[in-house]
């Protein structure tokens, strides 16, 4: 450790106040934060500093990620292997998934610290941790085949667009990960929908369909896939969205770690459980017969609710606004889902429709809570006096 | 001191009696801002946030908006010309519906123009060019300099926020133009080799929230350069 701190100390030298190369401090700051605790100290009257800073928060969240990410990983490989019906084992899958997941990892950090940095520079404030989660989303939320390209317009899109013209981490409107996804579902749709692109080489060996099964179920086809195929993650999909039993793996990490909030992921599975139900009984076609259980199961509805509608930033800060959030975030995807055929899958809309809605939400309720304490007041008021 | 300002009391007095005596050059300064100052300081789209609707639905491509813009100054600068001859006549209840009926006949005459020689491009704008009606920088303009101000200087102003509006319009739509489909002007500039390389068109180009986030970009760019437009709070 002392050695490792000592290097460190020796390759800041340059970037000290004064020195050759002090504007670009950023970088060599945010690497030393990376790996030490910042010994920073309040000064001025007395403070509690916790030491759950943001970076703690971030490596949470990523923690949480990891199963989903590696059990992606493992499937995307067994997907093209049982599909092509060739034996393979688990070693031959999970290297398969590693050739083409780790490098969209890899576009996706670089391309978002970089353009984080060059903002950091310019703007003189530190790299923030915001994007340490941000970067692994986004390529967790990706058909396997993307072109890498499209990755990294789509992440500098998100970035620039969706987080720095807002003022950076914390300041963002919209969730950068989803507005990635949306960019690129809305860019270039042939890679990002339809029933080539969610099981890798689909597009290129006619023996594997690629087709999830929302978007078999829209196009009226059989689904061949069994509820406890759904709920373990063995079926096509996005890469790390499939698998509902590991995405609760990180569901759980994040509630008892306090990280997630549970009230917006149970009232989105009350929301969506609720019109999944409704529509059962109507049954006017086979996506609104599709059992309100395996609505919850299929598609991107979990790993959604758990990590992209629990981001703290875009959603709603007061606990009665995170029912309501959650609530409509299920109602939407669900709806969203049955009525347009053209977008099988609407958890990343419906997300990204209330994160808008989020500070509208917030402004009610606050505005509410006052009212009725100003009225409690003037009740109370002549009793006191 | 005193004299010198006396002088130009007299000298105020003098203009005020004798207007048309010292004239003013065709492009003094003061009308020579009357054309600049639209293309940035107060451009009607990205500053005063006018005309919004059409700078998303023509700027697709380039020839549509090219050609917008160009009916959008010759509206412009014939209607401003026109209200501001009238401006004394016009009586001030009446004079939206006046000014309205000034747009609309130099809105019509564009039409049948384009309608009888550049068919393809109206058959493309349609019903846009009929919309230059409602468009708020022609009435603005009317509304807020031309009943005011003589006729020279009302040209001006006119044409010079018609080409205040026409530069972002031929901005927007030359990204869109060149991401959304890979031609500008209808000529294909990105050449088939990039294509083979597996380069794909943008898409979300050619849909209209993109158009929105291209002006946005340009105001984010204007206002980090432009120091005049940086409010303070």
């Amino acid at each position: 450790m002392k050695f490792l701190r000592r290097k460190l100390d020796d390759l800041r030298y340059p970037f000290r106040k004064g020195g050759k190369w002090e504007k670009f401090a950023p970088a060599i700051n945010a690497f030393d934060t990376f790996l030490f605790v910042p010994n920073h100290t309040t000064h001025k009257g007395s403070h509690i500093r916790d030491s759950v800073d943001l970076k703690r928060t971030m490596s949470t969240v990523i923690i949480a990620l990891l199963p989903a990410l590696i059990y992606g990983i493992y499937n995307s490989g067994y997907q093209y292997y049982s599909q092509l019906d060739t034996p393979f084992t688990f070693l031959d899958a999970f290297i398969h998934g590693s050739w083409k997941i780790l490098p969209m990892v890899f576009v996706s950090y670089f391309v978002g610290l970089t353009i984080e940095f060059i903002f950091a520079v310019y703007r003189g404030h530190e790299v923030n941790e915001g994007y340490l989660v941000t970067g692994l989303l986004i390529p967790m939320i990706m058909p396997i085949d993307i072109p890498l390209w499209m990755v990294a317009i789509s992440v500098a899109f998100s970035v620039v667009i969706a987080k720095e013209a807002f003022g950076g981490t914390g300041m963002n409107i919209l969730n950068p990960a989803l507005t990635a996804r949306a960019f690129a579902f809305f860019a270039y749709p042939t890679y990002m929908s339809g029933n080539k692109v969610w099981v890798s080489e689909a597009s290129n060996v006619d023996a594997i369909s690629g087709e999830t099964i929302l978007g078999s179920l829209a196009a009226g086809e059989e689904i061949k896939y069994s509820v406890a195929e759904m709920f373990y993650g063995s079926i096509p999909g996005s890469i790390a969205e499939t698998s509902v039993l590991y995405i609760l793996v990180g569901a759980v990490i994040l509630i008892f770690t306090g990280v997630g909030s549970w009230r917006i992921m149970l009232s989105g599975i009350l929301g969506a459980s609720l019109v999944g139900y409704l529509f059962n009984l109507w049954g006017a076609n086979p996506l609104m017969s599709f059992s309100w259980i395996n609505h919850l199961l299929v598609g991107g509805f979990a790993f959604g609710i758990v990590f992209m509608a629990t981001d703290p930033v875009t959603a709603t800060q007061t606990n009665k606004g995170k029912w309501i959030y959650g609530f409509l975030i299920g109602v939407f995807c669900i709806l969203i889902r049955v009525f347009n055929p053209a977008y099988p899958e609407g958890v990343f809309l419906a997300i990204l429709l209330m994160n808008v809605f989020a500070p509208t939400i917030d402004h009610y309720i606050i505005e509410s809570n006052i009212k009725r304490r100003r009225k409690r007041w003037n009740q109370n008021l002549p009793k006191i006096i | 001191m005193s004299k010198e300002s006396n002088k130009s009391i007299n000298k105020k007095k003098s203009s005020l009696l004798f207007i048309n005596k010292e004239r003013e050059p065709l492009f003094s300064k003061k009308n020579r801002v009357l054309l600049t100052d639209p293309l940035d300081d107060n451009n009607p789209i990205t500053v005063q946030v006018l005309g919004i609707c059409s700078a998303l639905a023509i700027t697709v491509q380039l020839e549509p908006a090219v050609v917008m813009s160009l009916s959008v100054v010759a509206v412009m600068g014939a209607s401003n010309v026109i209200v501001s001859l009238l401006r004394n006549l016009i009586p001030n209840r009446i004079r939206i519906i006046v000014q309205l009926v000034v747009v609309a006949s130099m809105v019509v005459l564009v039409d049948q123009i384009l309608k009888a020689y550049a068919y393809d491009v109206y058959k493309e704008l349609s019903i846009f060019i009929g919309l230059i009606i409602t468009n708020c920088i022609v009435m603005g303009r009317l509304e807020a300099f031309a009943l005011g101000n003589n006729v020279w200087r009302s040209f001006l102003d006119g044409i010079g926020n018609a080409a205040g509006y026409g530069l972002i319009l031929i901005v927007v739509a030359f990204f869109r133009e060149l991401f959304g489909s890979g031609k500008l002007y209808g000529f294909q500039v990105i050449p088939e080799s990039v294509y083979d390389l597996g380069y794909e068109n943008n898409g979300l180009m050619l849909l209209s929230p993109m158009a929105l986030i291209i002006v946005g970009i340009y105001i984010w760019f204007q206002r980090s350069k432009n120091r005049k437009l940086i409010e303070k709070n």
